[in-house]
């Protein structure tokens, strides 16, 4: 077998070809080392090896014991000898024979009973629609298949997504049939949860409750509520009680932005960021494209500004400041780390090198010192088309931060006080007050709505604890998640796939949501659940709007002037106010000087320090029990299932972690540390990353969730909020002093990419400097001109005459063909998880992962670009989405043995699943790895039940076998594309089902297909419009005019092995004036 | 069972070829297809439907013998609703307006009015009696051969065994001595030859029956409501798409819901007039006990028609007989409606299936087959062709030049696996 994988792996026929010409296969990317994992980092690592652990590694090519047995007398002493073996094999070809030929089941096709007039089963329609998580809101259309919403699309008619998603939008689909999801409303009796078995009973029982507080306050506690019909209809609702209040509890709070917003402008509100205006981008620990605010939004702007034209080749300048590397920070021109407790001061310091007033404390690192006043320089010349975003929590630095804008002049240009921001409207000290009245008895009755306090909030326990002391405790959220479980009543609210209602992103904006599904399970929204119980006590339930849908309605309706502007609105999804010019506000800095002081005597960090972040696939953690985004590889860690402590190379080595060793590198066992402050500890994983700063851990909440979320999130990484401290006004998300020590375990970290090895074959990513692209324009233009002379001297056609193999014959009509910026991706994997989404990819769980058996499509490569001696000094992280990439003489195709997959007329490289034997010789002879095999039936696609766990394979999780493989979840499969057993090759197939259906579309309107109607799922999903597919053919299609346009950036991945794929790339260029002079021979 | 018969076949296709999809090609003439295809949901010669009757309309008020009336009406519905009190107290009675036919020339209207005449003339006569059908002789020559080719094997044996004898006879005569004959059953050739023969014949069969498995040609189940498509597709010739009007739009055909049956049934309440239908084994049925079980369905009072409410219906649980396996794309608007391809090519002659059984294969090789010989409408000389092929410059070019005489689904990806798998 080991034979069998090393010859299989040198067939490659391109490399044979070329194996003599290694001018282009050696030598570094122009200067600076690209590298994707430390083994790299010393090329000679892997050769350099001592003899004995090469034998080692090599013997531990298997990471568990094959199941094969010992033997040591002759064969038919064996458990299970060849005769047995032959006669088991003709006993159950003939039984599966017999079996399958007696009778040919009896299928029912049921019809409607009454067929509404526009419904044609098979045909999908698509309904506009709005995901709303907490505070989070992103306009979309949901594609519905026979009554089924199954895809998750981007919203075009949005102003400021226009079309954008995010992984967690695509993902919440999958939400909707959770079967973790509460079926129904519930009462705690005894310490248990029983079924109330209607709505009027529990009406009656809570209204009884309501009745017996006499008085005492009631306190609506929910997360951010964007919706103006529930802010309404709460106000009503807290009229009816006396005393009450509407709490409003963000799990990752802003806080102190709204609160210094309240004291620079008089207005405790967000205001709008246009990063598309910004020439200069600062941000100060801001995940703005992942995390912040308005991720989507904010990476569509940022992109505006990184996509460079050639002719004139300009783009923003990105700073980023931060202690650890976040997503946003990976896509930086320049990036600086300093300590957590440092945030203040860098602000600080830079509102004083901007000339502002301010003392700042002293700042140790020098470079830190001198970026500073860089940034400063840049952002004054930019001439107000400046920003600086922060991520701090702290009412003095985004005092400071405003006073920055303020003095930069970006007010009025880049950030828009006309159109203020509704994500998040929590402030901390009302929830801590909460807390205080729960405590002191004060509070009779608290109902719960998207918030999880029990988990996420800084001091849990202490909720906890005030949560027993309330009479009358409800919880409407979805799941019985750690809140719920401590609640007397459980109401659930429908999923918002099911729901009517709307949501106001910002002023003048609304989206609309509308129902796709008939509600699943016995739910109801928690706004009708307000209106019944906000009934006086004499007349229950004979309101004049007994239900939200009805009440969300009559609101619209009465404020848009009739049903048919209300159905346009529907239709469209989203209704916008004119536009407006931006407005600056009027900035007070009278509170600055306050802050300034503030932050001057803040306290230093201890040594060590720990920082939260939210990672961009599980947020906050609501979406935890999502086994998609649990299997998300993390952008910058590729880790998948788990979180872990991020920690400095310098740190690595302070607590004799060997990190550049092969064993770190080979296997998944990673040292866990424990970290302490006070009583809190936390034992976690490391992963040693580059560009940390030195004395920082970085932790991602939104893992460690109870089992009642289900087995996606249960026993998955450590709960990291209780390492959030409260300043006294704010929550902060970081503690600045730990201690930290290795604890002698391990525990496995199941990483993706760092098993795909592209074998020493070179020019995979190219990366280079403004400056030296403004110099050598034409380096990589030049690369091509030279293959060419090298391989086609003669004919100088590269693509007909570098190969033995002929030309595919393509008569014309269509070609598919995709271009890929990677000076636009930002590595969001919101491509990743739509692809999941659109082609029915399975989820494989931890434990496959673990042994590469990750069946992702497309994924996200993250490769560092560094000094070769220092790594830990970052020049750069490029990411790069690699799918097939349908190469037109691909060498997969020609190594399969019944021809499972070949190409076609359209230059698709195509995979018939049920063709595939599974040699997996296509694998292995492909040189992006970017097929993957189905080892164990994922999806429950088998029909013979054993299959689905069978000892060969070992056994799967139970994420796999009982979530993703339930009745219900597999409700949100595409119809349109095969669900693939055991045992076959499987890989992106370009979207065809999309294709063919666009191209069906166009035939039944008896006209051409237009550029634009067939999009692949993850150019639909991108945020940041890097990913152009089209038809080639089509000289005015927008893929025909990228490649031509973008001459010189464009690239073809290891493109000399001749593989002629029909993807492009178009090189990262960042915004520095470093020259880097190409290597010479 | 409906005979096979391949000349029958060919007229039949030829014929509903004609009739069946007229509605693109129709002729003024043509009265009844233009009943049938506009008038025939709401609209009997003999019956009053959702609208009134149609076969005496031209002598009843406010008409009186005057077609222009009628055309008036047919031509501005909206208009005359408002205003003439005759057609509002249609309405009121009905309890439904009439679709306006704006497309309807004066030529077809007068066709429609006389073909409801005619028709209602017939319907008043008495109807002669129509015998069932006679099923002709099978074609059962390949048993005929197998049984003189098994006498002959046998009639061989017995020679070759009665030669030796003699063999032995004549060489025991002349004094020759040979050993003693092997009995055929020990002989070591015979053995040999025969497991040889019974190896290759059971290879042969497995692997046939192998291919075949889950494939079932010819299947027709009992259905739960006998539902003659002779009587409604061939006689009464409703366009295929009038109720699987879904496999215009959609890949699926699917089986029409209980309120299209209903468009008809709501007045058609009993089969009287057609011929005398028989089910697979030969038993009578009656038609109008099969209309009475839809009334069930329906939720539907024959006697209190008025009240029917159609939310109440139950679906109609079939009996699925064209079935794909779940990794086969296919699309009944690409063939239906992109490629002009008619019902009948793959269903068969429909129109004389009593209940429907399966007409093709429906294998792969089926498939590839017609995707190879089936040529695209590719604007060759006139401009019927989908706009979608425009974009084939080679071929339209490789045509022109005489280089192709026409292009095939093949030419253009049609037998390439990522068209129906994926």
């Amino acid at each position: 077998m080991l034979l069998f994988a090393a010859v299989a792996s040198h067939t490659c026929t391109a490399t044979i070809l070329f194996s003599n010409k290694t001018k282009f296969l050696s030598g570094k990317c122009m200067g600076k080392k690209i590298w994707q994992k430390f083994g790299e980092l010393t090329n000679e690592a892997a050769v350099s090896l001592s003899a004995g652990k090469a034998e080692q590694l090599a013997g531990d090519e298997f990471k568990d014991e094959l199941p094969f047995e010992d033997i040591d007398g002759g064969i038919m002493d064996a458990a299970t000898p060849r005769r047995d073996f032959l006669k088991y094999l003709g006993f159950s070809t003939a039984a599966a024979a017999l079996a399958a030929g007696c009778k040919i089941p009896s299928r029912r096709v049921v019809p409607f009973a009454n067929k509404p007039p526009d419904v044609f089963p098979g045909v999908a329609k698509y309904y506009a629609t709005t995901y709303v998580q907490d505070g989070d809101v992103l306009p979309i259309i949901a594609k519905v298949r026979d009554g089924r919403p199954i895809k998750i699309e981007g919203n075009d008619l949005c102003s400021f997504t226009k079309g954008g998603t995010s992984p967690r939008a695509q993902a919440s689909v999958l939400d909707l049939y959770d079967m973790y999801r509460l079926p129904h409303p519930k009462r705690k009796v005894g310490g248990k949860f029983e079924e109330i078995p209607t709505f009027d009973q529990l009406d009656k029982m809570v209204g009884d409750a309501f009745a017996g507080l006499s008085g005492a306050p009631v306190i609506l506690l929910t997360s951010t509520i964007t919706s103006p019909t529930t802010k309404q209809l709460i106000s009503e609702f807290l009229a009816k009680y006396p005393g009450s209040k509407h709490v409003q509890y963000d799990a990752v709070s802003y806080s102190g932005m709204l609160q210094a917003n309240e004291a620079s402008f008089g207005n405790r509100a967000i205001p709008s960021y246009r990063f598309e205006n910004a020439k200069v981008i600062v941000g100060l620990g801001a995940d703005f494209l992942g995390t912040w605010l308005s991720p989507v939004e904010f990476a569509r702007g940022y992109s505006v500004g990184r996509k460079i034209d050639e002719k004139n080749p300009q783009m923003s300048k990105h700073y980023q400041f931060e202690s650890f590397l976040s997503m946003t920070g990976a896509c930086a021109d320049e990036r600086f780390t300093h300590r957590p407790s440092e945030a203040g001061a860098v602000a600080l310091a830079l509102y004083a090198a901007l000339g502002g007033s301010a003392s700042p404390p002293a700042i140790a690192d020098a470079k830190l010192r001198q970026a500073i006043n860089k940034v400063a320089n840049d952002l004054k010349n930019a001439n107000g088309a400046a920003v600086v975003v922060s991520r701090s929590n702290d009412v003095n630095v985004q005092t400071i931060v405003n006073a920055i804008n303020s003095q930069i002049g970006a007010y009025g240009k880049t950030i828009d006080w006309s159109r203020t921001l509704n994500y998040r409207q929590g402030i901390d000290k009302d929830m801590v007050d909460l807390v205080a009245a729960m405590q002191n008895g004060q509070v009779g009755a608290i109902l719960i709505y998207g918030a999880n306090p029990a988990y996420d909030y800084f001091d849990a326990e202490r909720f906890k604890s005030a949560l027993k002391k309330v009479r009358l405790t409800v919880s409407f959220n979805e799941k019985l998640d750690e809140t719920s479980e401590l609640c007397q009543y459980l109401v659930p609210n429908h999923h918002y796939l099911e729901s009517w209602g709307d949501a106001e992103p910002k002023a003048g904006y609304t989206s609309f949501i509308q129902p796709t599904i008939f509600p699943l399970f016995k739910t109801r929204y928690f706004q009708t659940s307000l209106l019944k119980w906000g009934q006086p006590a004499a007349q229950p339930g004979g309101s004049a709007t007994p239900d939200y849908e009805t009440y969300f309605k009559n609101y619209w309706t009465g404020k848009l002037g009739g049903a048919n502007a209300f159905d346009a609105a529907l239709q469209n999804g989203v209704i916008e106010s004119a536009a407006t010019s931006a407005s600056g506000g009027s900035f007070n800095g009278g509170s600055v000087t306050a802050a300034a002081s503030a932050i001057g005597s803040a306290r230093k960090g201890g040594k060590d320090e720990i920082v939260l972040y939210q990672k961009v696939s599980i947020g906050t953690g609501k979406q935890a029990g999502n086994p998609w985004l649990q299997e998300i590889p993390d952008p910058i860690s590729k880790a998948t299932w788990d979180n872990y402590a991020l920690i400095s190379m310098a740190k690595a080595k302070e607590l004799g972690i060997d990190y550049d060793t092969v064993d770190y590198e080979y296997y998944p066992a990673k040292p866990v540390i424990s970290i302490k402050a006070g009583n809190k500890e936390l034992k976690l994983p490391v992963l040693v990353t580059p560009g940390m700063n030195a004395n920082t851990i970085a932790v991602a909440v939104g893992y460690g969730r109870t089992k009642n979320l289900g087995k996606a999130a249960e026993g998955v990484g450590q709960n990291a909020y209780p390492f959030a401290t409260f300043n006294g006004t704010n929550v902060v998300y970081f503690t600045s002093d730990v201690t930290i020590s290795k604890t002698g375990d391990s525990q496995k970290i199941a990483q993706m990419q760092i098993q795909n090895s592209y074998e020493g074959r070179k020019e995979v990513v190219r990366e280079t400097t403004l400056g030296t692209f403004r110099k050598y324009p034409n380096q990589y233009k030049e690369y091509r001109e030279e293959l060419t002379k090298e391989f086609a001297p003669q004919t100088s056609d590269f693509r007909r005459d570098a190969t033995i193999y002929p030309d595919f014959l393509q008569p014309g009509g269509l070609k598919w063909g995709m271009s890929i910026d990677m000076n636009s991706c930002i590595g969001c994997n919101a491509c990743v998880v739509a692809c999941h989404a659109e082609n029915n990819v399975p989820v494989v769980g931890k434990r496959e992962v673990l042994r590469y058996h990750d069946m992702h499509w497309l994924r996200i490569d993250r490769y560092f670009v560094s000094d070769e001696k220092n790594p830990d000094e970052l020049a750069a992280v490029v990411f790069q989405p690699m799918l097939c990439q349908h190469c037109d003489n691909a060498p997969c195709e020609n190594v399969c043995p019944v021809s499972a997959t070949n190409h076609n007329i359209e230059g698709i490289n195509q995979m018939a699943y049920n063709r595939c034997v599974g040699t997996r010789y296509c694998a292995n002879n492909c040189p992006y790895k970017v097929r993957r095999f189905n080892w164990a039936d994922y999806t429950g696609a088998d029909s013979f039940p054993n299959n689905q766990d069978q000892w060969i394979v070992g056994k799967l999780d139970d994420v796999v076998t009982e979530q993703m493989m339930d009745p219900v979840t597999r409700m949100v499969l595409n119809p349109d594309v095969t669900v693939r057993s055991r045992g076959v090759m499987e890989k992106c197939s370009f979207c065809v089902q999309r294709l063919q259906d666009a191209k069906l579309t166009a035939k039944k309107e008896d006209r051409v297909l237009k550029d634009g109607e067939a999009k692949t799922a993850c150019m639909q999903a991108c945020p940041t419009d890097a990913i152009v597919f089209g038809n080639v053919h089509d000289k005015e299609s927008r893929i025909a005019k990228m490649r031509e346009e973008n001459e010189q950036r464009t690239f073809y991945v290891i493109e000399h092995l001749h593989t002629l794929p029909n993807i492009n790339y178009l090189a990262k260029v960042r915004n520095t004036d470093e020259i880097i002079e190409p290597e010479k021979g | 069972m409906i005979p096979c018969n391949p000349i029958n076949r060919k007229f039949a296709l030829v014929f509903f070829a004609l009739t069946l999809f007229s509605f693109q090609i129709i002729s003024a003439q043509d009265g009844k297809a233009l009943f049938n295809n506009n008038c025939a949901s709401c609209h009997s010669p003999s019956k009053d439907m959702t609208g009134p009757k149609l076969g005496d309309v031209l002598e009843r008020e406010p008409y009186n013998g005057d077609i222009n009336k009628i055309v008036n009406w047919v031509h501005n519905v909206d208009k005359l609703l408002a205003t003439d009190p005759y057609y509002k107290g249609l309405m009121a009675k009905y309890g439904a307006r009439m679709t306006q036919f704006a497309n309807l020339s004066d030529k077809d209207i007068a066709a429609i009015i006389g073909y409801t005449q005619k028709a209602y003339a017939d319907a008043q006569k008495p109807q002669p009696p129509t015998d069932g059908e006679t099923a002709p002789e099978g074609n059962r020559n390949w048993i005929i051969f197998g049984v003189i080719s098994l006498i002959m094997a046998v009639i061989a044996l017995i020679l070759m065994q009665v030669n030796s004898n003699l063999k032995k006879l004549s060489d025991d005569k002349e004094g020759i001595l040979r050993p003693e004959p092997v009995p055929f059953y020990k002989n070591k050739v015979y053995i040999t030859l025969g497991t040889l023969l019974l190896f290759i014949l059971t290879g042969y069969y497995i692997t046939k029956g192998a291919i075949g498995l889950g494939r079932q040609k010819s299947y027709e189940p009992r259905q739960p409501i006998y539902y003659s498509h002779r009587v409604h597709a061939g006689i009464n010739q409703i366009s295929c798409l009038y109720c699987h009007g879904n496999a215009w739009e959609s890949r699926h055909a699917a089986v029409p819901s209980v309120n299209v049956c209903m468009n008809c049934h709501k007045a058609i309440q009993s089969y009287e007039k057609g011929p005398k239908l028989y089910d697979a084994v030969g038993n009578e049925i009656n038609g109008t006990v099969e209309i009475q079980k839809l009334y069930k369905y329906a939720g539907f009072d024959p006697a209190n028609a008025a009240k029917w409410n159609p939310s109440m219906a139950k679906p109609v649980e079939w009996i699925r007989i064209h079935s794909l396996p779940d990794h086969v794309f296919f699309s009944h608007a690409q063939h239906v409606r992109a490629g002009n391809v008619q019902c009948q090519t793959c269903h068969g002659s429909i129109t004389e299936m009593d209940e429907v059984k399966q007409f093709a294969e429906l294998s792969m090789g089926w498939c590839i087959n017609c995707h190879r010989e089936t040529k695209v409408n590719f604007d060759y000389n006139d401009s019927t062709g989908n706009k979608f092929y425009s974009i084939y410059e080679k071929f339209h070019n490789d045509f022109k030049a005489g280089k192709m005489d026409s292009i095939r689904v093949k030419d253009i990806g049609g037998i390439e696996c990522q068209r129906c798998h994926y």
